[in-house]
């Protein structure tokens, strides 16, 4: 008998625009000690299952099931106090995704901990300590002792995820749910958390359930998978199986969105569409509008599950045809160099903060940026690498302009940028930003917004620049009906691209982007990326590109610059940078850097 | 922490120092003491032997460190009405209003914390559709009218409490009642949002993770967080109680500062008026400066930083 069975669970959310359908007829099962990963991107309903398993859904969503069983025991049928007090706890355990938020701020690490285990009585308040402080140091919390009487915001994120890690392993749970545990952290402190929780796992006998967008994070450290897209399990099998022959043409699209940290770069797979509205309860394929292989029956009815218990998936098509339309993706010729040109340079920049402790606190110096010099050539991708707090965005707005360096020179086609007029200056550079979401303004329709610029450097009528708006829309791949539309009305990608657009408005000689992926889904990135690297290809841009993931270095990058502490440690050509770092610092973040083996998944995707 | 306060109470002298700056100027310039000591119809030479008398003819700022040099001495000057020492006036009135603004804050407390926390438990229950209820009808009634009708109920229909003064606890009932019911309002609807936000917040999700609900999830995870913004309003009120007891003891004729206040203002005073403004201010910046060591004390962020 499973630990858990889980038959045909439907949550909805009741929001003014009528019932959302975020979760539909999911059913999942996990044996004692197994470990799951339900994988999808945003909206996919992954998070809502785990919410309606530990009756933690927000107050305007409601949920069904069949059945959902816990060692047998029918938890519908349990009332509220005896779920929180037998099952919350000593069962069923969870680790949220906002290290930063999820612990309270008023109260010390240390009550945080032991309250739940003291309050049920399981151990005494000197053994609940002692079992806190062993659990710290065992999620490797350095003295472990003094972190009890600390508070939440004395801790780095890292540290916070470890000490949820150890408060949820208190009470010794059954199954622990964890739901993105890394990714708001660090590449170097994801691969370590992730890690542990597979240690853990081990030792202690555990089931996990993890929720995830990150298909490399599952295939090191799941058994079996689930596959979420648009609220329905759409793939579901054995890890390994699911990974190496998708079957099920979203796994498959979603496989080849992925970049990969090595070998020769390939053109990503970008799914097209957006994901659909789930207010309907949709009577067909819910992949269907965005599927390339399509077929009239897929929109007519809902497709039947087909495979057996070991790998099944909710698809029409027959191993054979998805085989059949299977093709090697494009091989993409990566730019060697760019033009010996300098588009941009910096000499011997550095930016120190001066900061005090309240009103009358000595001064603090910090060096968020520290002697650093860089130059990006013309035509060229060049990649700044570096974890948080390595002072890459720092050294990004004093290339934009928009902070000025404590010493040193920055020196834009030549010219110094504290000498130019600001206009002057952001016709040179141009920045998009990491958030699609909040940095266009909602009260400005995409014409307005791409001629922005256009209007306020005074160039061209107002005929002139709705033209120049179009030919950027269509330059980002946007459709020409979206004009009028607002910024509300679209999915992230699409808003990344009107950054893009307004950005090239003015024919910048270069661009500076700002992590302009880490917000978006994978196959969102890859659309994203795969245009960022045809525009540097059919335009010959260039750009700056901050980003902490080897991944998108290795897809579209020429050059390769890494900070660590304000300093540059590393620069050179990507290839070389990422087969043969000369720093350990470098090393560590390749080597930390969740990869996927693709080439395993291609070939025997192929077998019969 | 006591360097925090240290500096907290700094910027509050800075604060209190202004404040008797500008009221002393804000008196002696817009109006004439001398004046309003002889009356309208004076005549110049008993104007001149008024400000000879009374210090008046020497220049402003010679009398503002004279007048400051004597507040920090305890000596207020000497009431043009009443004929004796200022600080003896207010220091026989100040504790019935200290008494009334208390307990006026300890019925806001005692109604809009309790109503606020239900009505952000279940929001848009019938709970939270009372509780609104209640506030809006507290924020429309005036202070006067609603005096009026509590002792026109209360102690002339059904003579429970007394009319006026201020002689027993039993006096002190309807006024608290009256003057604590005007800050009901702002503090219940705070309570709410305060407590609706941190109920939504990751955290509470952790703790109902934890295993978490009902009081023990309120009292122990949410209510500590929701709380601090509320702290900082309350000590606001408790300096508007001072304030406000001006036309609540009128109603209730209970001789406190408030009525002093009117008093004075009425017999143009200007040293009483002088004196009530600064204490009242100081008592403003004594409950910020109190707001702020309490919210220092509830939330580590701020003391620990």
């Amino acid at each position: 008998m499973p630990m858990l069975e889980i038959d045909n669970l439907s949550v909805s959310l009741d929001l003014p625009a009528g019932p959302l359908h975020a979760v539909r007829d999911v059913s999942l099962s996990l044996d004692r000690g197994e470990s799951l990963g339900i994988v999808g991107e945003s909206g996919s309903g992954k998070s809502m299952s785990a919410l309606a398993l530990m009756r933690l859904l927000p107050r305007r969503a409601g949920m069904t099931a069949d059945a959902m069983r816990f060692d047998g025991t029918e938890l519908t049928r349990v009332d509220e106090a005896t779920f929180a007090r037998d099952y919350l706890g000593p069962k069923l355990g969870m680790i949220f995704q906002e290290p930063m938020t999820s612990l309270n701020p008023v109260y010390r690490i240390g009550r945080q901990l032991t309250e739940a285990s003291v309050r049920s009585g399981k151990l005494s308040a000197s053994a609940a300590r002692e079992r806190a402080i062993e659990l710290l140091d065992r999620v490797g919390i350095p003295e472990p002792r003094a972190r009890m009487a600390q508070y939440p915001h004395q801790l780095s994120g890292g540290q916070r995820q470890r000490v949820m890690i150890a408060m949820a392993l208190m009470m010794e749970p059954d199954l622990l749910i964890a739901d993105e545990p890394t990714t708001a952290l660090d590449v170097t402190v994801q691969a370590q958390i992730m890690e542990l929780l597979a240690d853990l796992r081990r030792e202690m006998g555990m089931g996990m359930i993890l929720i995830t967008h990150d298909l490399a994070v599952v295939a090191r450290n799941v058994d079996r998978v689930a596959v979420m897209y648009g609220g329905e399990v759409v793939e579901s099998g054995a890890a390994a199986s699911v990974l190496r022959q998708p079957r099920h043409p979203y796994t498959r699209a979603l496989l080849g969105a992925i970049p990969r940290t090595d070998g020769p770069v390939r053109k990503l797979e970008a799914i097209p569409g957006t994901v659909p509205s789930l207010y309907a309860r949709p009577r067909s394929c819910v992949f269907a509008p965005r599927c390339a292989q399509a077929r009239p029956e897929c929109t007519a009815s809902r497709p039947p599950v087909q495979g057996d218990a070991d790998h099944w998936r909710r698809c029409v098509l027959a191993d054979a045809e998805l085989r059949a339309a299977q093709q090697a993706p494009e091989v993409i010729e990566r730019a060697r160099t760019g033009a010996a040109e300098t588009a941009l340079e910096a000499r011997g920049v550095s930016r120190v903060f001066q900061s005090r402790k309240g009103l009358f606190g000595p001064p603090h110096e910090i060096r968020a940026v520290d002697n650093v010099d860089l130059s990006v050539h013309r035509g060229e991708i060049l990649a700044l690498v570096g974890e948080s707090g390595s002072g890459k965005s720092t050294l990004a707005r004093m290339l934009l302009g928009l902070d000025a360096p404590t010493s040193g020179e920055i020196l834009l086609d030549g010219i110094p940028v504290s000498d130019m007029a600001p206009m002057d200056r952001a016709g040179r550079v141009q920045p998009i930003f990491q958030d699609p979401y909040s940095s266009l303004n909602p009260r400005r329709t995409l014409a307005e917004i791409i001629a922005r610029p256009l209007a306020l450097r005074g160039e061209g009528d107002a005929g002139a620049r709705r033209r120049k708006a179009r030919e950027m829309m269509e330059l980002v791949r946007l459709p020409d009906r979206l004009l009028h539309s607002y910024p509300s009305q679209l999915s992230g990608g699409q808003r990344q691209r009107v950054a893009i657009a307004r950005a090239l408005v003015t024919d910048p000689r270069m661009l500076v982007c700002d992590e302009p992926t880490s917000a978006l889904d994978v196959s969102v990135q890859a659309q994203i990326l795969n245009l960022l690297s045809e525009l540097q290809r059919d335009l010959g841009l260039t750009c700056l590109l901050i980003t902490h993931d080897m991944a998108v270095v290795h897809q579209i990058a020429t050059r390769v610059a890494v900070m660590l502490n304000g300093q540059l440690i590393e620069t050179g050509l990507a290839e070389d940078v990422l087969v043969r770092p000369q720093t350990t610092y470098t090393r560590r973040l390749l080597a930390a850097a969740p990869r996927f083996e693709h080439d395993e998944a291609a070939s025997e995707d192929m077998a019969p | 922490m006591l360097r925090y306060i240290l500096q907290r109470g700094a910027l509050a002298l800075a604060v209190a120092f202004t404040v008797s700056l500008a009221t002393f100027f804000l008196l002696n310039v817009a109006t004439d003491p001398a004046y309003a000591i002889a009356g309208e119809d004076a005549t110049p030479e008993v104007l001149a032997q008024i400000r000879e008398t009374y210090g008046l003819d020497r220049p402003l700022a010679t009398r503002y460190f004279d007048w400051l040099g004597g507040v920090l001495t305890g000596d207020f000057g000497e009431s043009y009405y009443w004929n004796k020492p200022v600080a003896e006036l207010v220091a026989s009135r100040a504790p019935t209003t200290i008494a009334l603004a208390l307990s006026a804050l300890s019925v806001t407390i005692l109604i809009s914390i309790p109503l606020g926390a239900l009505a952000a438990l279940k929001p848009n229950s019938w709970a939270d559709r009372f509780a609104l209820g209640v506030a809006v009808s507290a924020q429309a009634v005036p202070n006067f009218w609603l005096g009026l009708i509590m002792i026109i109920l209360f102690a002339v229909t059904v003579p429970i409490f007394p009319v006026s003064g201020d002689d027993t606890w039993l006096h002190f009932v309807l006024p608290a009642f009256v003057l604590g019911a005007s800050s009901v309002p702002a503090v219940m609807r705070l309570t709410r949002t305060g407590l609706i936000e941190v109920m939504d917040s990751d955290y509470i999700r952790t703790a109902r993770s934890k295993g978490f609900r009902g009081m023990p999830l309120l009292t122990r995870h949410a209510m500590r967080n929701a709380i601090l913004p509320v702290v900082s309003v309350l000590a606001v009120q408790l300096g508007q109680k001072f304030g406000g007891s001006v036309i609540t003891e009128s109603i209730f004729a209970i001789n406190g500062l408030g009525r002093l206040a009117l008093e004075s203002i009425l017999g143009s005073d200007i040293p009483t008026v002088q004196m009530l403004i600064f204490v009242f201010a100081l008592v403003f910046v004594a409950m910020n400066l109190l707001a702020d060591i309490l919210n220092a004390a509830l939330d580590p962020r701020i003391r620990i930083g």
